[in-house]
C-alpha cells in the first residue's frame, strides 16, 4: 500500500515524484530548442497522454558534440528528457547505446509507477529509435 | 444526506466501490466518461448466473439452459423498452466501438467511388477511424461537420455538406470532450432529406439522458454497457426492423444460422442474426439489471440532477480560474467537464489529484482530430459526472486543483 503523501512536502523522499528538481527541470528545461544539422533527429509521441519529443544530437568523431530537444508533455516526461541530454553530452557513441532504463531512473532519483513509466521512459526511447534510424540511413546493420 | 431531487445518500450505498480508500482518502470517481461504476444489484446478477444457471443459451434442453435463454432474452427485452424499441431491433455487441465497427463493415457494400460519408468534427476515434478506413478502402470521401464558436455542431454547415452524394450520416449524440448535447433529430432530418443512412453515437448520451429511438427516427444507434452501469465487454447495436433485415451479417458461425448446407446458409432472426458464437450472458444479463436500476431511479430524473451537478461544477471550475472546454449554452451541456489549468500538463494535473483519491481522466480522451486541431490542445483534464456524484466531489476536485497548482507554484 502506497503511503499517504502530501503534496505540499516536497523533500528527498524517493517515492515523491514532484520534487523541487523534476519541477525545477519542467518549467526550465536545459538544451531546450532545435539542432539543424543533426546526425540524430527524432521525434516519438507517447499517445497515451499526448507527449511528445524531438531530440537533436550532433556527433562530431564519434562522441555527442550538442544534443538539444522540443517537446511538449508532463513535468516527469520533461524533466527526464531534460536530465538525458545533460547526460549525453560528450558520450561517445558507444557509450549512448549502452544507456537503459535504469539510468534514466537514476537520473531522475525517483520511483516510476507503472502508468508513468512511459513518461519517464519517451526520452529514451525517442533516442534508441533515433539511433536506429541514423544507423539504417547509413546502412550500419548491428 | 439529501440532495435535490435525488436520495443520493441512499444510491450511494448501492455502489460499495464508492467506500474505497484510495491513497488514505476517500475514492472521489469523476471519471464516469471513461466507465460507470457498477451498483451491487448487477454485480449479483451476474453472480447469479455463474453460481445459479451457468449454461449456455438457445441450445440446452435443460432447466438451466432454459433459464439462462430465458433472461438472455428478458435483458434484450429490458434495452428494447429502455430505448422505445422493439424486441428484434436490439442486437448485442461488445460495446459502442464494435456497434460502429460492425456497421462500417456491413454497409461496405452500399459505397461506391466518389460516395460521401458525413461525421462531425467532434467524434470519438471509434465513429472516426473506421469509417475514415472504409473511406480509403472505397475510394469515397468523409466531411465533418464543423463545430462553432459555441462548442456546438454548426447546423447551417451540415446543410452545406449533407447532400445528394451522402450515403451515411454517422454523429455523436454527446461529445465525450465537449460534453455538447448535439441536435440529433434535426442533423438525422439532413440525412433523410438524402436518403442517407443515419446512425447515432449514443455512449455518452444513453447513461444520461432519456432516449426514444422511434422520436429521433434514426436507422442505427450504438452505446456500451459500462458506461451505464453495467459490466464491461456488453454492448448495443439498435437498427430499425427494416435495416437490419437488410444489413448482412459481420460474424458468421453458430447461433446466428438458420440452416446450412455445404453449398448455402440461411440466417436465424433477428436479432441473433447478428450475434454469432456463444455471447456474453453474463454481462447481457448484467445490463439487463443496470437498466432496471437506472429506470429504477428514473432518466428524467438523472438528467434533472446531473443538469443541477454540471452546472454546479461549471461555476466552481471558472472561478477556480482554469480553462474550460464545455458547450457554452448549459441546455447542450452534459455532466462533461473537460479543462486545462494553466501552464501544467493534464498527467501532472490527474496524478496529483490522484493523491487525493480523486479519479479524473488525463489526455486527448480518444478523439486527437478535435483535441489537437480544433482546440490546438496536446492533452485536457476531463472530469465526467454521474448521478451518484455530489457537490462535495465537485468541491474536493476544485481544492484538489488548488492543491495541486500549489505544488507547481503556478497558484
Amino acid at each position: 500500500m502506497k503511503k499517504d503523501l502530501d503534496p505540499n512536502r516536497l523533500g528527498d523522499n524517493e517515492e515523491e515524484i514532484y520534487r523541487e528538481n523534476i519541477i525545477d527541470h519542467f518549467k526550465n528545461p536545459r538544451n531546450y530548442g532545435e539542432i539543424v544539422e543533426a546526425e540524430i533527429k527524432h521525434s516519438e509521441l507517447n499517445s497515451v497522454c499526448g507527449d511528445m519529443i524531438q531530440l537533436f544530437v550532433k556527433l562530431k568523431e564519434g562522441k555527442v558534440e550538442d544534443v538539444k530537444f522540443k517537446g511538449n508533455g508532463c513535468a516527469i516526461s520533461m524533466a527526464a528528457t531534460s536530465m538525458m541530454t545533460e547526460i549525453l553530452k560528450k558520450k561517445t557513441l558507444n557509450e549512448i547505446k549502452n544507456l537503459n532504463e535504469e539510468d534514466i531512473f537514476e537520473i531522475l532519483g525517483i520511483k516510476l509507477s507503472v502508468v508513468r513509466m512511459k513518461c519517464g521512459l519517451l526520452c529514451l526511447n525517442t533516442l534508441m529509435k533515433g539511433l536506429e534510424q541514423m544507423e539504417d540511413k547509413n546502412g550500419i546493420k548491428n | 444526506m439529501k440532495n435535490h431531487m435525488l436520495d443520493i445518500g441512499k444510491i450511494r450505498k448501492d455502489f460499495s466501490i464508492l467506500n474505497k480508500r484510495i491513497n488514505g482518502k476517500q475514492l472521489v470517481y469523476l471519471d464516469n466518461g471513461a466507465t460507470s461504476l457498477t451498483p451491487e444489484s448487477v454485480i449479483g446478477s451476474m453472480n447469479e448466473y455463474y453460481g445459479s444457471y451457468n449454461a449456455n443459451v438457445h441450445r440446452s434442453i435443460h432447466y438451466i439452459g432454459e433459464k439462462a435463454t430465458k433472461e438472455y432474452e428478458d435483458a434484450h427485452k429490458k434495452i428494447a423498452n429502455f430505448i422505445n424499441a422493439d424486441f428484434e431491433e436490439v442486437v448485442f455487441t461488445k460495446g459502442t466501438t464494435e456497434s460502429l465497427n460492425a456497421l462500417a463493415y456491413s454497409l461496405m457494400r452500399n459505397l461506391s467511388e466518389g460516395d460521401e460519408i458525413v461525421l462531425s468534427e467532434m467524434e470519438h476515434h471509434s465513429n472516426l477511424v473506421p469509417w475514415q478506413q472504409l473511406a480509403k478502402d472505397k475510394k469515397a470521401k468523409v466531411r465533418y461537420i464543423r463545430i462553432n464558436k459555441d462548442f456546438e455542431l454548426d447546423v447551417e454547415h451540415a446543410k452545406e455538406i449533407i447532400n445528394k452524394k451522402t450515403k451515411i450520416v454517422s454523429v455523436t449524440h454527446v461529445s465525450n470532450v465537449l460534453g455538447t448535447i448535439n441536435p440529433i433529430k434535426k442533423i438525422g432530418d439532413l440525412a433523410k432529406e438524402v436518403g442517407a443512412i443515419f446512425i447515432v453515437d449514443s455512449a455518452q448520451g444513453i447513461p444520461h439522458l432519456p432516449i426514444d429511438v422511434k422520436e429521433i427516427d434514426c436507422d442505427f444507434l450504438c452505446f456500451s454497457g459500462h458506461k451505464m452501469l453495467g459490466p464491461t465487454g456488453i454492448g448495443v447495436l439498435y437498427g430499425k426492423k427494416k435495416m437490419l433485415e437488410k444489413l448482412n451479417p459481420f460474424l458468421f458461425g453458430g447461433e446466428m444460422i438458420r440452416e446450412v448446407s455445404f453449398e448455402d446458409s440461411k440466417w436465424n432472426d433477428l436479432p441473433w442474426k447478428f450475434e454469432a458464437g456463444t455471447p456474453n450472458i453474463a454481462g447481457g444479463i448484467g445490463l439487463g439489471a443496470a437498466v432496471d436500476y437506472l429506470r429504477g431511479i428514473g432518466m428524467e430524473k438523472i438528467k434533472e440532477y446531473e443538469e443541477y451537478l454540471t452546472a454546479y461544477a461549471f461555476k466552481r471550475l471558472n472561478e477556480a480560474g482554469v480553462k474550460v472546454y464545455c458547450a457554452r449554452n448549459s441546455d447542450k451541456r452534459s455532466g462533461i467537464l473537460t479543462f486545462k489549468v494553466d501552464r501544467m500538463h493534464a498527467h501532472d494535473v490527474a496524478a496529483l489529484l490522484d493523491r487525493d483519491g480523486i479519479a479524473i481522466r488525463a489526455g486527448h480522451m480518444c478523439a486527437m482530430p478535435l483535441v489537437n486541431k480544433i482546440l490546438k490542445e496536446n492533452a485536457l483534464c476531463r472530469a465526467s459526472l454521474y448521478f451518484y456524484n455530489t457537490p462535495e466531489d465537485i468541491d474536493a476536485l476544485i481544492n484538489g486543483i488548488k492543491k495541486a497548482k500549489e505544488v507547481f507554484q503556478t497558484a
